[in-house]
């Protein structure tokens, strides 16, 4: 089935503001329809956002009004560094039941679901595999609030697609994920000037840069696959190697025994070690993604490469601050942009010219080698803001640490 | 995507720039303790004496099966290393290890660096068929680690055959390994509980050197000389379809590779004329 009328949710998530642009440039979809509680972040150029985040009658009245045909549902939290338990929990378990009852029942034109969940569904533990297929289950029950959240979404979505036998339905666990957009327990812990761990460990873990993960739904929005897939890019590396990539020590704060208690009093000062990344930092984690690669998907980037941005944009945050974001969604401008007739040159975001220094320095770590070289002679023959030119310096300067 | 797609043309690429595998296992580890303390316990100290190396193949997965004892195994590191010394076509081996020591503070960052690998059955089908490498079990287990001295090279149960299992699954042949000289190198005399649970260690035992010369006497080994037998492959890939849903089959052939490794043991043992000089 090609998808052509699509509902997003979490358009305001990085990936969903990712997907949302890379379908708008397929002229086979006809529509794109996001919603979210917040703004979207990037720049859509056709894309329609709803202020509207999971009632389950309104998200109805948007699938039957606009007949969406395929949904993908992104808005799953996975971390819960980012939100109360409450919220998470809310959100997880009460959400994705709505977002599910809005997909289904008599006459519905929803024929596609693609569901972004997280490979915490496996847990982490002693007796784990060293590779999760998408066919294991997690050896004892969830233990952390969050895991047992995504158990839950993740059994209601199993529940639909037996129901609705016509509905595919594809589920994507992904592994830690890094990039600059993103804030999670992990990328926390590896900003901190040492990198904590648990004295006597050294964890085996897997990351997905942000680009991928929205790679892979884009390419579970253009085929179809029924079924749950791991996605994570290729090699684990272990926690002293991620700590050598970053060019950080890692510092074993934490007691093998009694750690549970250390990290609350790390949390205090500060530190915010969540009770999921705990498990992380002793056993760490690893998933198969050889089943999606089989369906033809191709990472851009692999584990070690997702660090090594992380590493890039760390370095680049500390030459003009904290990461500041490109771009601004202002509604208002935006339509008056697209629809008025008195606007005579529709905006174009592939020039670089119009954008202010630090939107133009945040975007220096997506370019290709050879693109920031001619980006660096363009800059230097017109405008040549100092800082500009800094940054795509150290850029072009850096060789990944061993 | 049709079920059962051959997902081996789809493993990670190797990135010549790590030096540590996905599995853990780091080339500058090894490395470091395969030229200092395996090289001086396998030349000098156990002087091994390695035969039939010729029945371990050159190329494919293949999983050993080998005798176990000796409060901290010596016999695993020494087969491995004379793989690497002896075998026209030196491979890396894989040693299973329990999950206790994943969950062990210290031993779970160093023995994976070394070659050790979680005796997971996922785990061991993986090496053994989607990366077709060497892969040594010790079926007995602990049973085998923490029997006494005066049990010495008197197998234990091979468990429920997990291991026969794994190879058939994989179709790969199983190399059946007898050890001799490893029992006397690291003879246990007794246990102690109320300490075991105390260090939350798998069993505490008295050995001549530890506890009482702390931690470092658990490598007080006494210089038996080792004598390691590598025994002609059993092929598991001819056995019919599926053969590992035969439990009756399964257990046959675990208790043929048992068997094989007792004789073969009590051969050696009669063969021998001194513990120290072999």
């Amino acid at each position: 089935m090609s998808s052509k009328r699509i509902l997003l949710t979490g358009l305001s998530t990085y990936w969903g503001g990712r997907l949302a642009q890379a379908l708008e440039r397929d002229p086979g979809v006809e529509a794109i329809i996001g919603v979210d509680r917040r703004p979207p972040k990037v720049e859509l150029r056709r894309t329609e956002f709803v202020r509207v985040h999971d009632s389950h009658s309104l998200i109805r009245r948007i699938v039957e009004a606009a007949e969406i045909d395929t949904v993908v549902d992104t808005r799953l939290v996975v971390d819960s560094i980012v939100t109360t338990p409450r919220l998470a929990h809310d959100n997880n378990v009460m959400g994705t039941t709505n977002v599910l009852a809005a997909c289904g029942g008599e006459g519905n034109p929803v024929r596609k679901l693609v569901f972004k969940s997280s490979a915490a569904y496996y847990g982490a533990e002693r007796d784990d595999p060293a590779f999760f297929t998408e066919d294991m289950e997690r050896p004892h029950p969830a233990q952390t609030l969050i895991e047992r959240d995504i158990v839950e979404a993740e059994g209601a979505v199993r529940a639909f697609a037996d129901r609705h036998r016509h509905v595919t339905v594809t589920v994507l666990r992904f592994a830690s994920a890094l990039g600059p957009a993103l804030r999670t327990s992990l990328s926390h812990l590896f900003g901190l000037p040492a990198i904590p761990a648990i004295l006597g460990f050294d964890p085996r873990l897997q990351f997905i840069h942000e680009d991928d993960i929205a790679g892979c739904l884009e390419h579970a929005v253009r085929h179809d696959l029924p079924g749950v897939y791991n996605g994570g890019g290729d090699g684990v590396l272990v926690l002293s190697e991620v700590a050598g990539l970053l060019a950080k020590p890692l510092l074993p704060l934490l007691p093998p025994v009694g750690t549970g208690l250390a990290a609350s009093v790390l949390r205090r000062a500060g530190v915010k070690i969540s009770p999921e990344a705990l498990g992380l930092l002793r056993y760490g984690r690893a998933v198969d993604n050889r089943k999606l690669k089989a369906t033809g998907y191709r990472y851009r980037y692999t584990s070690r490469e997702a660090v090594i941005k992380l590493r890039e944009h760390q370095r680049l945050a500390a030459i003009v601050g904290a990461n500041q974001e490109a771009y601004r969604y202002e509604r208002d401008v935006e339509e008056f942009l697209r629809r008025s007739p008195s606007v005579r040159n529709r905006p174009d975001s592939s020039a670089f010219d119009d954008l202010g220094a630090d939107e133009l320095i945040a975007l220096l770590p997506s370019l290709e080698p050879a693109a920031l070289a001619e980006l660096a002679a363009h800059e230097r023959e017109h405008a040549a803001r100092p800082g500009v030119l800094r940054a795509i310096a150290s850029l072009q300067g850096f060789e990944p640490d061993r | 995507m049709t079920p059962g797609t051959d997902l081996r043309p789809y493993l990670p690429g190797v990135e010549p720039e790590r030096q540590i595998t996905d599995w853990g296992r780091s080339e500058r580890v090894e490395g470091l303790f395969d030229r200092t303390l395996v090289e001086f316990f396998y030349r000098l100290w156990f002087r091994c004496e390695v035969q039939g190396i010729e029945n371990v193949p050159a190329e494919g997965g293949a999983l050993l099966v080998s005798n176990h004892s000796g409060a901290l195994p010596p016999d695993a590191p020494m087969i491995a290393k004379a793989i690497k010394e002896e075998h026209p076509h030196p491979r890396p081996v894989h040693l299973t290890m329990e999950h206790f020591f994943k969950g062990f503070p210290g031993f779970s960052m160093l023995l994976p660096k070394v070659g050790g690998v979680p005796a997971h059955p996922a785990n061991v089908h993986r090496l053994l068929y989607d990366e077709r490498q060497l892969v040594l079990v010790f079926p007995e287990g602990r049973k085998g680690t923490e029997k006494l001295y005066k049990d010495r090279y008197r197998l234990r149960r091979f468990g429920r055959g997990g291991f026969v299992e794994a190879a058939m699954r994989a179709g790969v042949p199983i190399v059946p390994i007898a050890v001799v000289g490893a029992e006397e190198s690291a003879p246990i005399f007794a246990h102690v509980r109320p300490l075991q649970r105390l260090t939350g260690l798998l069993y505490f035992p008295i050995t001549p050197t530890f506890p009482h010369f702390g931690l470092l006497g658990m490598l007080g080994y006494l210089p038996a000389k080792f004598i390691i037998r590598f025994l002609r492959p059993v092929r598991t890939d001819a056995m019919g379809d599926e053969p590992w849903e035969d439990k009756g089959l399964v257990q046959t052939v675990a208790q043929d590779v048992r068997a094989t490794i007792q004789d073969e043991l009590i051969e050696m043992l009669g063969e021998r004329r001194s513990v120290w000089f072999g």
